[in-house]
């Protein structure tokens, strides 16, 4: 009983897919465009965040001294430093030991550097880590105005201008999303109210013979959730394609960006654009059918 | 089989269609619903199958009400009558075995039950030969029998026809009729809306009159009308 009709509805479903193509397709294709901006969106601010975590464990901020500062004024520095909002450790670096980490640096060739101990130029430091990554801005601004600190240095603007980043990506593609994610609602639902337009006498007959409204809205609904899904699984395989090459690119250009490449993250926004693509188009048969076929 | 108790019916345009009826159809009986134009007859047929409902009054159809029916059940309702129009309802892409298969497929019956049942409708209705033929094929006549079959192919109680020799010659329209009889006496109650004189006079069945809404008439071995 149940198969047959199940059959009934795929048949039915399919015969107006093809009746409609040039909407069907349409349909489709702004399905894809939307949620290729989803896919890339979501990447995008993965990857951000991804990155920023990266740098957050390896940002620090570079506080030089003035020269002559007494021992005493040194020690209460320190802990003026360590009640600055977001600052988690403070490391006190000598000018030897600055001298020391430049010729490493430099490593074969050091010798550049040779003579530079006897009037060692660099200033005594502390080095200071934050918490979080988003916290640097505002520590160091607060660090600059302590007493005996000439200069405050930390990898600047990079972390602004990642947050901002992931600011606007989120903002943008939100607003992308949302146009596009309408346009293709209101398109399946155009194309859904022309399947019923055209069936409209057989909807009569159906009703007259006893169907079910269960049996009348199946077949339509069936059409936007196949839309909606085909929608999905191209963009689905575009992404997964897409991001794949985009990352083989990265690690031979950009070797020491960490990027997200586990498949598992990967598969959980493939399988979000598949579900979103069903939601668009259940979305858009619920609405039409509410509206048009009042049963 | 069928009770109606003071029911009228009043349309949302407040044309009043139907006013104060009272009427009792047995299982088996054979009604001609006449009278004319606009007098309320495709109402009446409306509210026995649920396409309308009353304004006032209690409508019953095998001992169910429809008023209190839920909407839902409507369909099950519709199962256990046939209908046939004037204009023959027909699915045009669909062949005629198609079409009356259709009644089974929405009941959820499987192709093994179509080919058992849709041949015998056909063939009751002498459409055997042109099962797979479309309707645009098919002469009036034939269109009428498609319906006919595809109404009784669910061995339903109740046959509504609602002016199904409107569009047929003299000819074809008796060829329905004694396919009507025919299927009135395996036990299958018949309510008939017609203007078509000659064949009520002719049947002698109860004849029900209606006049703006009003049943003037309700008489057995009835003839149409004593003014045409
Ligand atoms: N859906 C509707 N909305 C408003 N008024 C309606 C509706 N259907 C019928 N009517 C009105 O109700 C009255 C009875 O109509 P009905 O169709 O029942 O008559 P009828 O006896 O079947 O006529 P005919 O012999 O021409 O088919 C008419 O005045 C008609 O205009
Ligand atoms: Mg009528």
């Amino acid at each position: 009983m149940i198969i047959n009709t199940i059959f009934y509805y795929f048949r039915e479903a399919a015969t107006s897919l093809i009746r409609n193509s040039w909407l069907t397709v349409a349909s489709v294709g702004t399905i894809i465009i939307s949620l290729l901006i989803l896919g890339s969106s979501v990447l995008l601010v993965l990857n951000v965040r991804e990155v920023a975590a990266d740098l957050e464990s390896s940002l620090e901020i570079t506080v030089f001294l003035e020269d002559d500062l007494e021992q005493e004024r040194l020690e209460q520095l320190e802990e003026e430093i360590k009640f600055v909002p977001g600052v988690s450790t403070v490391n006190f670096v000598t000018k030897e030991q600055a001298l020391e980490n430049l010729k490493e640096s430099f490593g074969d060739k050091a010798e550049l550097l040779s003579g530079l101990e006897e009037d060692n130029p660099l200033p005594n430091s502390y080095t200071v880590k934050t918490r979080k990554a988003n916290m640097v801005p505002s520590a160091a601004r607060q660090l600059t105005e302590l007493e005996g600190v000439e200069q405050v240095r930390y990898g600047q603007g990079v972390v602004e201008n990642l947050l901002a980043l992931t600011h606007w990506v989120r903002i943008w593609g939100s607003l992308a999303l949302l146009v596009l994610g309408v346009a293709a609602v209101l398109l399946i639902a155009t194309t859904i109210r022309m399947s019923v337009f055209a069936r409209r006498r057989e909807i009569g007959i159906m009703k007259m013979l006893g169907a079910t409204n269960i049996f009348v809205r199946m077949p339509f609904m069936l059409e936007g959730m196949i839309i909606g899904l085909t929608g999905g699984l191209f963009a689905a395989v575009m992404i997964h394609f897409g991001y794949a090459s985009f990352l083989n690119k990265v690690i031979i250009s950009l070797p020491f960006i960490q990027l997200v490449d586990d498949s598992n993250s990967i598969y959980q926004v493939l399988g979000g654009l598949l579900g979103a693509g069903f939601l668009i188009g259940t979305l858009g048969s619920a609405i039409s059918l509410r509206r048009f076929l009042k049963v | 089989m069928i009770q109606f108790y003071n029911v009228s019916k009043t349309y949302p345009n407040q044309v009043q269609a139907l006013n104060s009826i009272t009427l009792h159809i047995n299982k088996g009986e054979f009604v001609f619903l006449v009278g004319p134009s606009g007098a309320g007859k495709s109402t009446l047929t409306k509210l026995i199958c649920r396409e309308e409902l009353p304004t006032h009054g209690q409508v019953i159809v095998n001992g169910r009400s429809l008023p209190r029916m839920k909407n839902r059940q409507v369909p099950y309702l519709r199962r256990q009558m046939g209908m046939v129009y004037q204009d023959f309802r027909l699915i045009p892409n669909r062949t005629v075995f198609e079409n009356v298969a259709f009644a089974l497929e929405i009941i959820g019956a499987s192709r093994r039950e179509m080919k058992q049942v849709v041949p015998e409708a056909l063939r009751m209705v002498g459409m055997e030969k042109k099962l797979n033929m479309r309707p645009y094929q098919l002469s009036g006549g034939e269109q009428q029998r498609t319906a006919v079959a595809r109404a009784i192919v669910n061995n339903p109680a109740l046959i509504l026809a609602d002016e199904p020799t409107g569009n047929l010659d003299p000819d074809t329209s008796w060829e329905l009729m004694r396919l009507f009889m025919d299927i009135n006496s395996l036990g299958t109650t018949i309510l008939m809306a017609t203007h078509a004189w000659d064949i009520v006079d002719e049947m002698k069945k109860r004849v029900v009159q209606l006049e703006n809404g009003v049943i003037v008439r309700d008489e057995e071995g009835g003839v149409y009308g004593h003014d045409h």
